[in-house]
């Protein structure tokens, strides 16, 4: 006999997904899950983020990596909540890390957590861990490529960060391919150009962040 | 590549199923996945057939249908498939258009052996 299912097969992380955005909006608290390259900027993105937000914001942070605890130690030094997932060689988070890990912080407290996925951009875009924000950064020195390379790191995300934006002229970005690509990846999709060292250009971002407060 | 877990969840939900409605055993698992999943179906056959051994699942034959992914273009209305390397309308060129299918994953139905048979 025949049975008609129609179930889909990555519930087993969607429904953690889902409870976990439950819980951070009952606590009132904005989960943005960054993702991108090694080396793309993510860390120094979040700690300038971090700069110009703390004033008005509570902050937690979730770094994730396969060894060692570098940013984690580099978020703990702006007494920032913040704690080390080590993932022993998983190229990705799941939801299930991030429910297992959240009560290391008090929610009561926060009303912005930031995770670092892992610097990769295949497997993250795949896996949605809790988050009310997906924001993919792409730097300059990675080639204007890379929305083609990679469409679902950027099809399922909410911002487009273009990092080291300062260095566009010494690689020949084209960054109006890069727009369009995401665009017709994802017409929604937000761009935001910055240089995360000066902070030029994350006024916009810090004010899109901010909008999205609960 | 993360075929692994994927299809652990595949036989898990199919077993649950099987469970649910009472069967004897698994015949036949139709999948759809849309062309855009990064889901390898070589290696989806590969893991099933190691983690079905010596379960009601074994004997069962996987189908995956690939269904082509579809846009939806803002400026002519065109709703249609494109080819997933060219990002513009195939009717009016337009590069303004939005993705609106191709990431389907989902189990649809399975044939079953009933205890009568």
């Amino acid at each position: 006999m025949e049975i008609k299912i129609v179930r889909q097969i990555l519930d087993w992380n969607e429904d953690c997904h889902r409870e976990l955005r439950d819980l951070l909006d009952e606590k009132k608290v904005l989960m943005i899950n960054v993702m991108g390259s090694p080396g793309g900027g993510k860390t120094t993105l979040i700690t300038k983020l971090i700069e110009g937000l703390h004033d008005k914001n509570k902050i937690g942070v979730i770094e994730a990596d396969i060894a060692g605890k570098i940013d984690a130690e580099k978020i703990a030094a702006l007494n920032i909540p913040v704690v080390q997932l080590n993932t022993d060689g998983a190229c990705h988070i799941e939801a299930m890390s991030i429910k297992n890990i959240l009560p290391d912080f008090d929610l009561e407290e926060l009303d912005i957590m930031f995770i670092e996925n892992i610097g990769n951009l295949v497997c993250p875009a795949e896996f949605d861990i809790g988050e009310d924000l997906k924001l993919s950064i792409l730097s300059v020195p990675e080639g204007d490529d890379k929305v083609e390379k990679y469409p679902l790191m950027f099809s399922r995300a909410d911002a487009l960060v273009i990092s080291k934006y300062d260095m566009k002229e010494y690689f020949k970005f084209d960054e109006e391919r890069v727009i369009n690509n995401a665009k017709a990846l994802n017409n929604e999709i937000e761009i935001f150009k910055v240089n995360s060292v000066t902070g030029e250009g994350t006024k916009e971002l810090l004010q899109w962040i901010q909008n999205h407060r609960k | 590549m993360h075929e692994l877990p994927v299809t652990q969840s595949i036989v898990n939900i199919c077993l649950e199923e099987l469970e649910k409605n009472k069967g004897k055993a698994v015949k036949e698992i139709n999948i759809v996945e849309g062309e855009l999943s990064d889901m390898v179906p070589e290696s989806i056959h590969m893991y099933f057939e190691i983690l079905t051994k010596g379960t009601k699942l074994q004997d069962a034959v996987l189908n995956i249908a690939k269904i082509p992914a579809k846009i939806q273009c803002k400026d002519c209305s065109f709703e249609g498939t494109f080819n997933k390397t060219d990002f513009f309308c195939s009717k009016c060129g337009s590069e303004n258009i939005s993705i609106v299918g191709g990431r389907e994953f989902y189990i649809d139905s399975m044939e079953v052996e009933d205890f009568g048979d």
